[in-house]
């Protein structure tokens, strides 16, 4: 039986084509997964990404904890609402997943994890917590709604939506949240646009959802969020990085904080005894046809691999991630096989498109 | 679900008309233009291949996914729709005006064996 989130009767309402997602019953679109990328590009778009889960870490231990726990360095943060993406590694430096995690205070972080890592990453949270004897208490908030309002118009169209959002929320910088009573309005995403990210109470999401498709907010599908992501060059767990994959390999280097000699993050060791084998590159496919995951690619110094692949509404051209030998460079002509057939490709620097312009 | 009661169907979501020159029409479904979403490229056989039945003959690729399509009867393939490969999306906009391919087939009495109306929409429906 698969799990429903708190908007799950406003998207049948709404006419989405439901699919299994990680073991939710989630809207892949609402029609055209291409308009509801549009929209996002050029407008404001939202998703119900109610699937995640937040936690809510507290105690005395709790930046010590992180700093060991995370790739990269939570000492970053000190800042109220501020917001950091890091990789959660392995011993062998493996990702276990990649998550957003805020500051509220020393003794207060929030964590957001994907949903189909939700369970493992909280039993190897709990884990740490014992292993390293930290002083913290780890809290599951299924009681959360979230919705990501994408898009050049995302946020003027959420303080037209919910009353209050403007005040609490006009002087976020990216990449910081701020509470506007029991909600927290954050300015993130997974689009490459502008927006916010509204963690809010389950019992208010389905009015939340309302206002803001009554403040012109169009409906998106999780079909749209992985072009929009693709093309903003953002990984997605479990197929451009896993447990197998170093992050140094996933092209998230700069996630990896080694700055602090003395913080003995866990994995660490690993990455440091193994440098990057190959790096990451967007391709675009010059000849007719659709990048997929999983394709081989013929390169000068080797073969590659798409890790994901679609077509860029964008664009207008489909694009991939590849992950390639060391010493192919952004502009080089490439092949690709599919199906059989090489095509015609070529490497380029990520991301293809933010802020509603295509970038290569 | 739009399923043209004078169309023969197959399982695998193929529309077939016969023609009455002996040769027979394919696209695919109205309901599998709908689960496949946004269609962005198609790729057809090419005139004067010999196709068994069930073989996989041409692939529709939509932002999703691609999807296998088969011939519904053993022949030549004698024509493919070039305009359609020029704009897939015409598959999504109305999926029985929109033919990939024209086969001839080996024995025009197989396309009888073909699925109704009435019987493809109840495997339809229950996908």
């Amino acid at each position: 039986m698969s799990q429903h989130t708190p908007l799950h009767a406003a998207h049948l309402a709404a006419g989405a084509r439901m699919v299994d997602f990680a073991g939710w019953d989630m809207p892949v679109n609402y029609g055209s997964q291409i308009e509801e990328h549009h929209a996002v590009r050029s407008d404001a778009g939202m998703f119900d990404v109610s699937h995640m889960l937040a936690l809510d870490l507290t105690g005395e231990g709790a930046t010590a904890y992180l700093r060991t726990l995370l790739a990269n360095d939570v000492a970053k943060l000190g800042t109220l609402g501020k917001a950091l993406y890091s990789c959660m590694l392995n011993d062998a430096g493996g990702v276990i997943d990649d998550l957003i995690v805020y500051y509220f205070a020393a003794n207060h972080f929030r964590i957001v994890v994907n949903a189909g890592t939700a369970d493992k990453d909280v039993a190897w949270m709990r884990k740490q917590i014992a292993a390293l004897g930290a002083n913290v208490t780890l809290d599951a908030r299924r009681d959360l709604a979230m919705i990501a309002v994408q898009g050049p118009n995302a946020r003027a169209k959420t303080w037209h939506a919910i009353p209050g959002s403007e005040a609490a929320s006009v002087g976020l910088k990216p990449f910081f949240g701020a509470e506007l009573g029991d909600m927290l309005i954050a300015r993130t995403g997974y689009t490459g646009e502008d927006g916010f990210e509204i963690t809010l109470p389950a019992a208010n999401a389905t009015d939340t959802w309302n206002a803001l498709i009554a403040a012109g907010v169009a409906p998106c599908g999780l079909g749209a969020r992985d072009t929009l992501r693709l093309e903003a060059g953002m990984n997605l767990y479990g197929q451009d990085m896993d447990e197998d994959t170093s992050p140094l390999d996933a092209g998230l280097a700069w996630t990896v904080d080694f700055k602090d000699p003395g913080r003995n993050f866990i994995g660490r060791a690993a990455l440091e005894a193994a440098p990057a084998s190959r790096q990451v590159l967007g391709l675009i496919l010059e000849d007719r046809g659709v990048l997929r995951a999983h394709q081989t690619v013929f390169t000068e110094h080797g073969e590659g691999e798409t890790t994901s692949g679609s077509f860029s509404p964008t664009l207008q051209k489909a694009i991939a991630f590849a992950r390639l030998p060391l010493g192919v460079e952004a502009g080089d002509a490439v092949e690709v096989d599919i199906r059989g057939k090489r095509l015609k490709a070529r490497a380029v620097k990520l991301p293809f498109a933010r802020h509603g312009k295509a970038l290569v | 679900m739009n399923t043209p009661a004078e169309l023969k169907y197959t399982k695998s979501h193929e529309w077939v008309r016969v023609e009455a020159d002996g040769t027979v029409t394919v696209g695919i479904t109205d309901h599998a233009q709908e689960a496949l979403g946004d269609i962005v490229f198609l790729e057809l056989p090419e005139a004067g291949r010999t196709v068994a039945a069930g073989e996989e003959c041409a692939v529709v690729e939509s932002v999703k996914a691609a999807s296998d399509i088969y011939a519904p009867l053993g022949g030549e393939i004698v024509a493919a729709n070039d305009d359609a490969v020029d704009a897939p999306e015409s598959v999504n906009a109305d999926a029985y005006a929109t033919w990939l391919f024209k086969l001839k087939p080996d024995n025009l009495a197989d396309a009888d064996a073909l699925l109704d109306a009435a019987a493809y929409t109840a495997i339809a429906g229950a996908d």
